[in-house]
């Protein structure tokens, strides 16, 4: 009797045993998942957020030489300051900084303490404020990118000066400039506001997040009515034969289908046979529309599967016809499970980069985008873009691009679940 | 027996046979029902009574597998005439299922969709009017009166299914189809539908399925019983219970099977 007790002991402390062994699995596979994350975030993060501020040098500009009377200002349209000749004028104020320097050379590197766009600057400003310009005014120029990462200590300056984009002698202005107090920091709108530039210190997110969002709308406009009308169709009408069967095969084949192939397809056929106009959101929005199309015709055919039975029962024992049944009842409770649908499905095309290489949206573009039918660039695009790119500022845009497109991801996925939270119905 | 037979007939099934693919499901069930009386359909599970009753008002066309063959006459038309329109039917033949099924929505939403889509009623006072008087004759208004706007989701099972009749009765219907409506409810829920149902038959032809011997007994003027997907017995209920011809209703009332 004893002995069978100990046994059942044995064999009990034997399974508890291996209970908790298998405990200790999952949370370190958990943990090791977790882990990751982490490290990528941390990493995108470390390394991206210096994007989001800019060095910008104050310099003093003599107005008063360029006119006689700066009221005079005033009373010029934009199109007679754009005709003002202001480079050289420009270039004065800027060697006001350093009254002493004599020799060009010397010259040349102070001028590249700035972003080529100098003029361009003083222009704006001068637009901007031309009814209220004083005889001097203090402006804050964009520095180039490399007294940028100078000043972010992202530059080793420790290397051997021709290793260095950066000349000693550049080194001596900044660190004059910045005893001076006249180097400071500010937020970097333009980087959200502006397109992409060869210079990546005035190189900006805005073009790719507004192509971003025009190719998602294109998205939601073709793939939320089809996906939904299809899912419904299959779903409460369609009569189960082997016809059906083979679609709905081929709807799963279609969601596994690699990107890159969608991509090939569009420039076959959108961008050769129908000659729409390449490298812009309108075709990236009908090939991601392509990709997007499965996943919510599986999502919605999956939350109309869920609304039970005995709902349609109900209906159309009542006398509903079948679609007043379906359009009524059916539909308004699977609503919530097919917007979560779409919006996945729409967070996947967002970060979407394959299918866009093909069809010319990774084109070089400045501009930001008015219509869907501007070439554009995209955010995951974008990304690829600068990553290439060999320039020190382009290494922070990258990830500040990245951090980007992960918080639109978040952003989405979070209104997938408050919306499923919210308009869920409770039985 | 001279009254009796002044009842008039209200329902005739004829020879029908029902497939689901390869499977029968009734074998050439014919009986017949009677107006303003309570039908009960009793037999083991699986037997081919809700299969019968879902003939009656066409339900089973919901299933594609499922093929009916014979005659159904309602007041001697043919249901599955060609120029039947089955939500016509079902606008007459209405329904109680199992489960009770209100839909996700306010109870005067669920009594109020019937008639909104058979455009019953033509003002918003008519179609108040309709819900107050559905909720009255199914013993649950003075329950809801307060809160017509909450969810039909929300009512106890006993409620949801007085709702479900509310519904049903709605459209004015002239048969009420019932498929084990108090199998999901305790019995004090059952007494109070069966009650209703009593009340219910002066206006409306019911028939309904059950399981419980004692409820068919209770509440039915006539009872068939279903055994394999045959009919082996109708009668009236006394002469079910107390006599009956076949030996397979006999060993089912007296509990030897089923």
């Amino acid at each position: 009797m004893t002995d069978r007790i100990e046994q059942r002991i044995n064999s009990l402390n034997k399974r508890l045993n291996s209970e908790k062994r298998f405990r200790i699995y999952c949370i370190g596979a958990m943990s090791f998942a977790l882990a990751w994350v982490l490290i990528l975030f941390l990493n995108i993060f470390s390394s991206g957020y210096s994007a989001f501020y800019r060095t910008v040098i104050q310099v003093d500009v003599p107005f008063l030489n360029l006119i006689e009377d700066t009221t005079q200002f005033s009373e010029m349209s934009s199109e007679d300051i754009n005709n003002l000749s202001m480079y050289s004028f420009s270039k004065k104020a800027i060697y006001r900084l350093f009254p002493d320097i004599e020799e060009k050379k010397d010259k040349k590197m102070l001028i590249r303490l700035f972003s080529i766009e100098f003029e361009q600057e003083i222009r704006e400003f001068l637009k901007s404020n031309k009814s209220n310009i004083n005889e001097t005014e203090t402006i804050y120029l964009t520095a180039s990118d490399d007294v940028d990462q100078v000043n972010k200590g992202n530059y080793p300056r420790d290397l051997d000066e021709d290793k260095r984009r950066i000349k000693d002698i550049q080194l001596l202005f900044f660190d004059d400039l910045v005893d001076r107090g006249l180097v400071s920091y500010e937020f970097n709108l333009p980087f959200l506001m502006r397109g992409d530039s060869r210079e990546p210190e005035l190189a900006g997110v805005g073009g790719s997040i507004v192509g971003s969002l025009f190719t998602i709308l294109v998205v939601l406009i073709l793939s939320f009515p089809i996906g939904i009308f299809a899912a419904i169709y299959l779903e409460e009408f369609a009569p189960k034969n082997k016809v059906t069967d083979f679609i709905e095969i081929n709807i799963n084949n279609l969601a596994a289908v690699p990107s890159i192939v969608f991509g090939l397809l569009g420039l076959g056929i959108i961008l050769n046979t129908f000659g729409l106009p390449r490298s812009t959101p309108l075709v990236g929005g009908i090939v991601l529309s392509l990709m997007t199309l499965p996943t919510i015709i599986i999502a919605t055919r999956a939350s109309l599967r869920a609304v039970p039975p005995s709902i349609r029962e109900g209906a159309l024992a009542v006398g509903a016809t079948k679609m007043q049944a379906v359009m009524h009842h059916v539909v308004p409770v699977a609503m919530p499970g097919a917007l979560t649908g779409t919006i996945i499905g729409l967070a996947q095309a967002l970060g979407e980069t394959a299918p866009l290489l093909l069809i010319g949206m990774v084109a070089f573009v400045v501009d930001v985008p008015q219509t869907p039918l501007d070439a554009s660039a995209s955010l995951p695009v974008q990304v690829y873009l600068w990553s290439e790119s060999a320039e020190r500022g382009y290494v922070e845009k990258t990830s500040a691009t990245i951090m980007m497109l992960l918080g639109f991801l978040i952003l989405m996925n979070l209104a997938a679940v408050l919306i499923r939270r919210k308009f869920e119905t409770k039985w | 027996m001279v009254k009796e037979n002044m009842k008039s007939i209200k329902i005739k099934a004829h020879n029908l046979n029902v497939h689901y693919g390869e499977k029968q499901a009734l074998f050439d069930v014919s009986m017949y029902m009677e107006e303003k009386q309570v039908t009960a359909l009793i037999g083991p599970s699986g037997c081919g009574k809700s299969t019968f009753i879902r003939c009656l008002n066409r339900m089973n066309d919901v299933i594609d597998i499922c093929k009916v063959q014979g005659k159904i006459e309602i007041d001697g038309n043919d249901i599955y005439a060609p120029d039947m329109q089955v939500e016509q039917l079902r606008e007459r033949v209405g329904m109680v299922f199992q489960k009770p099924n209100p839909f996700p929505k306010s109870i005067f939403e669920n009594v109020a969709y019937g008639p909104r889509i058979h455009g019953i009623a033509e003002h918003k006072s008519d179609l108040e009017e309709i819900v107050v008087n559905s909720l009255k004759k199914a013993a649950l208004f003075d329950e809801v009166k307060d809160r017509l706007n909450d969810a039909g989701t929300g009512l106890s099972g006993g409620q949801q299914q007085r709702l479900c009749i509310a519904r049903a009765i709605s459209v004015n219907p002239d048969i009420i189809l019932m498929d084990e409506p108090c199998s999901a409810l305790d019995p004090i829920a059952t007494a109070r539908i069966e009650e209703l149902m009593g009340e219910l038959k002066t206006e409306y032809t019911i028939i309904i399925v059950t399981h419980s011997m004692q409820q068919a007994a209770r509440v039915s003027s006539r009872t068939g019983f279903f055994h394999l997907g045959k009919l082996v017995e109708v009668d009236k209920t006394e002469t079910i219970f107390s006599n009956p011809s076949d030996q397979r209703t006999q060993d089912y009332i007296t509990g030897r099977f089923g």
